[in-house]
């Protein structure tokens, strides 16, 4: 899905490469190509956003139903992030460093939630937590509530950002092998000393890229929460509902404002990814 | 699928780490997941087929899958450029351009919809200049397949990416040495090296294609027959109240994404082997 | 992640728990699942209602509010969703929660005027000056009218509108169901696109500029227009179209075991008081209660869904089912 971060650095400088007129023209087109299609809508968001002035956009992040939005998308983060994070070492260490059989097919689901339609995502919630469902009537005997509540919004989105730790640690754990865990084993370190000395510090950059997308798309996400959420103002709204319900109150300047919110956790997660390929740059160069 | 093979590893935790995989996988996702298929189970076979064979929703099969193969094919042919110049080339801004790829993954599915529709309806940004020439992008098919193309963008990039910057300069100066030039390098050396990353990322970004539903119905204009996309299909159904038709419609879509996913998976172990 | 930013973490999620939970305990709180358009008028509505109620009672009751796509909500409801009452655009989807017994059959007899403490109907948004003479529905057929209206399959606004513009050509001298299948037919020629939901469509024919004309709900229309700019729109009021009857009821099963059957039945009542009835006047709904004043035009005739189509079940059996007239038009051609 994305870049194994230890092979950004290679520099290419000395590369054969193509006649200076052929290599503006392919920077040309890349550049028009991703003006027209990522570019103009972040600007679009911020201009949209700021199109009243400063003071408007912040009293529009100040009031209280968007700072409770905020609130819940935040607790949402934090709960689903360290979960998958979790997850996804575990799987990445079974699946990288031994083979069993059936591991394609343990792939194949683990990438699963990443294209099922949101629709789908939150509706297996409702089917299961649902009044109408598997466990909702013993549920609400129990005055448990897990859809329409903080509980089912956690789960859709867990399963939403299910694959993206372990996605990015898998194809990294296996490009490393497993001849330094072997060599620290065999030197008497216990298997934990081993993953935590050995084999966390070669996957740090490539664990927190993972950390960084999975948090973005779970402040982002929208169809599978919007299904489980029940948009109950001020309580169950999360910042990407917020912005729909904004938008649908005619309320465009605040809906971009707050969309902005996230278009900058876009740009830090981006700065977080470069200062991380830096870092593996001067690892590498101190080797 | 690798045939079983006798464990002679030394490296502890394969127990407890795959248990958990397995149990999480379970909780998380595929019970959830059984539940449609269990709430589908409802239907007759018959009821089954005629609902997901339905002339509505056979058009929106057409819609959702042709365009999002459309939007995988231009983001191949740009993702790959996009690639090649970010790792290739120096220019200013370079590392501005990198990080905007990313976008896509951040920005909630209502806001790029709103946001695309902004730009491209016919009093838009960009579209007040393509009224002109008859081209309408918002609120046709078009707009579907700018969505599409929008939200799979990240994902050609960053396949094909680490396995450009992975290419051994020395094979280029080989190919050089030996005679070729450039084109017939980059046609015969790099883009077999690439492919199977390039199949990855046109199946990656298919997929994310066919499930994408926030971002379309803004832009879409949802015209029966013509513009209506699949996941719109089921939330149709629901609205009906109909839970058994739309998980009938979901599991047709569960089982694609699955296929494809599959066929994903087997492609990047083709492609590790084909690199060794 | 070090431990003291996990247990700061942990802090904090504890703290906003305890917190929320402690806003809970001390007042009473309603829950009312309501459709798109009602946002405006509820938040003014729970307001008033809240001071009522305290000066009544000395209880202080707070009204939380969900709005959506009214079918989305009912079904919300079914699955879950503790609404205390439902104030939805149409009896079909309170029908619905019926049907799993959450509310008691004979609901719409529990209060006046089929429980709808106000009406509204269907009229046209327009751009300034009227460019198009966009008058009555048959000038919506006309060839180069462009009309805007969401999709009937997911907007309960657009089966008003739908249903609207059926009823109209049905009632025109001559006419009768075929009539009226193809005075639909044509009026759905004119529309360029299907918006998921109302304020959607509001927003294509607003800030994307699209379309001659808007079918909206009347206080939709006056709403766009105060919120958008009156110097851009003007609303037409069609001298024939259709009465929309939007009711509310109490959610028998929640509200008994929440306890709050007492409030929320009185939160209902309150809409057909003076004070009720006035703050539906001014957020464009059309009261029921006759004497009370309202800026809104006279229309001539207004037809009524158990009139004209019988009853929802049947309309929307007839005409919004898979393979009822709406899928029929849209059918492609053998």
């Amino acid at each position: 899905m994305s870049a194994p971060l230890t092979t950004a650095v290679r520099q290419k400088n000395h590369a054969p490469t193509e006649p200076q007129v052929v290599r503006w023209l392919l920077i040309g087109i890349a550049l028009i190509f991703l003006t027209l299609f990522l570019a103009l809508p972040l600007a679009a968001v911020f201009s949209q956003a700021f199109e009243k002035g400063f003071s408007v956009y912040l009293a529009a992040l100040r009031e209280p139903d968007t700072m409770s939005s905020i609130k819940l998308t935040l607790i949402t983060a934090a709960v689903c992030v360290p979960l998958n994070l979790f997850f996804g070492v575990t799987a990445a260490w079974a699946i990288a460093k031994f083979s069993f059989p059936g591991k394609n097919l343990l792939i194949t689901l683990i990438d699963l939630p990443f294209s099922v339609s949101p629709v789908i995502s939150g509706l297996i919630y409702v089917l299961i937590f649902g009044l109408q469902g598997w466990i909702g009537p013993w549920l609400q005997a129990h005055d448990i509530r897990i859809v329409f509540a903080v509980p089912g919004i956690i789960l859709a989105t867990i399963f939403v950002t299910f694959p993206f730790v372990a996605r990015e640690l898998i194809p990294l754990m296996e490009a490393q092998g497993k001849e330094e865990e072997e060599a620290a084993l065999v030197l008497g370190a216990t298997g934990l000393q081993t993953f935590f000395r050995v084999t966390l510090p070669n996957v740090k950059w490539g664990i927190i890229y993972g950390v960084i997308l999975c948090n973005a798309r779970a402040m982002g996400e929208f169809g599978a929460v919007s299904v489980v959420s029940g948009h109950i103002r001020g309580m169950t709204n999360t910042v990407p509902l917020h912005v729909e319900i904004l938008y649908n109150e005619y309320n465009y300047t605040a809906a971009f404002a707050v969309a902005s919110l996230l278009a900058f956790l876009a740009l830090i997660t981006l700065m977080v990814k470069s200062i991380a390929e830096w870092k593996v740059r001067q690892q590498l160069n101190n080797t | 699928m690798k045939l079983f093979k006798p464990q002679n590893n030394v490296l502890p935790g394969f127990g407890p780490t795959l248990g958990f995989t397995l149990f999480y996988l379970s909780l998380i996702v595929l019970i959830p997941l059984s539940a449609l298929i269990f709430r589908t189970a409802g239907l007759t076979w018959g009821e089954f087929i005629s609902t997901v064979t339905a002339p509505r929703v056979m058009a929106s099969y057409r819609v959702t899958f042709g365009s999002a193969i459309i939007a995988a094919l231009i983001n191949v042919v740009f993702g790959v450029l996009v690639a090649w110049v970010l790792v290739r080339y120096r220019f200013f801004g370079r590392r501005i351009v990198d990080a905007l790829v990313d976008l896509p993954f951040a920005l909630p599915t209502a806001v790029t919809g709103i946001t695309l529709a902004t730009i491209y309806s016919s009093n838009g940004w960009v579209g007040r200049f393509l009224e002109p020439l008859g081209i309408k992008i918002a609120f046709t098919p078009l707009g579907i397949i700018l969505a599409m193309t929008f939200i799979g963008l990240p994902f050609v990039v960053r396949t094909v990416q680490p396995v450009i910057e992975e290419i051994e300069v020395e094979l280029e100066e080989a190919a050089t040495c030996l005679g070729a030039n450039r084109w017939q390098t980059l046609q015969l050396v790099i883009f077999p090296m690439l492919l199977p990353s390039i199949l990855t990322g046109f199946a990656l970004s298919f997929a994310r294609g066919v499930g994408e539903y926030g971002s379309i119905i803004f832009i879409a204009g949802n015209m029966p027959m013509i513009s209506e996309i699949t996941p719109l299909m089921i939330i149709t159904k629901l609205e009906q109240f109909d839970y058994q038709g739309a998980t009938a419609i979901a599991c047709v879509m569960l089982l694609s994404s699955f296929l494809i996913l599959l066929v994903v998976n087997l492609l990047q172990r083709w492609s590790r082997r084909y690199a060794e | 992640m070090n431990n003291k930013k996990l247990t700061t973490i942990i802090t904090t999620v504890a703290l906003t728990l305890s917190i929320a939970t402690a806003a809970l305990a001390a007042d009473v709180t309603l829950l009312n699942v309501s459709y798109d358009p009602t946002r405006e008028l509820y938040a003014d509505f729970n307001n008033a209602f809240a001071k009522y109620w305290q000066k009544k009672t000395g209880d202080k009751v707070t009204v939380k509010q969900s709005h959506g796509g009214s079918s989305k909500q009912a079904r919300g409801v079914i699955d879950g969703l503790e609404a205390d009452v439902v104030t939805l655009a149409l009896a079909y989807d309170i029908d619905a929660i019926t049907e799993k017994g959450l509310i008691k059959p004979g609901w719409q007899k529990e209060l006046p005027h089929n429980s709808s403490p106000y009406t509204s109907t269907i009229v046209f948004l327009v751009r300034k000056g009227n460019p198009k003479k966009i008058k009555n529905w048959d000038d919506l057929i006309k060839p180069g009218v462009s009309v805007i209206t969401p999709n009937p399959k997911t907007s309960g606004g657009a089966r008003w509108n739908y249903l609207a513009a059926w009823a109209f050509a049905q009632h025109q001298p001559g006419g009768n169901d075929a009539k009226a299948k193809e005075f639909v037919t044509k009026l759905l020629k004119n529309v360029p696109l299907l918006d998921s939901g109302a304020r959607g469509s509001t927003n294509t024919f607003v800030q994307r500029g699209l379309g001659d004309v808007l079918l909206a709900w009347e206080n939709e229309a006056f709403l766009a227009i105060n919120e958008l700019g009156p110097d851009k729109f003007d609303i037409v009021t069609p001298p024939e179209s259709i009465l929309a009857e939007p009711p509310v009821t109490v959610v028998d099963k929640v509200a008994d075991r929440r306890g709050t059957r007492k409030v929320a039945e009185a939160y209902l009542n309150y809409l057909y008081t003076d004070e009720g009835q006035n703050i539906a006047a001014k957020h464009y709904y059309r009261p029921i209660n006759t004497k009370i004043p309202t800026r809104l035009a006279k229309i001539k005739k207004l037809y009524t869904i158990d009139q004209a189509f019988g009853g929802w079940q049947k309309a929307q059996k007839t005409h919004f089912a898979d393979g009822g007239t709406f899928d029929q038009i849209y059918a492609p051609k053998k």
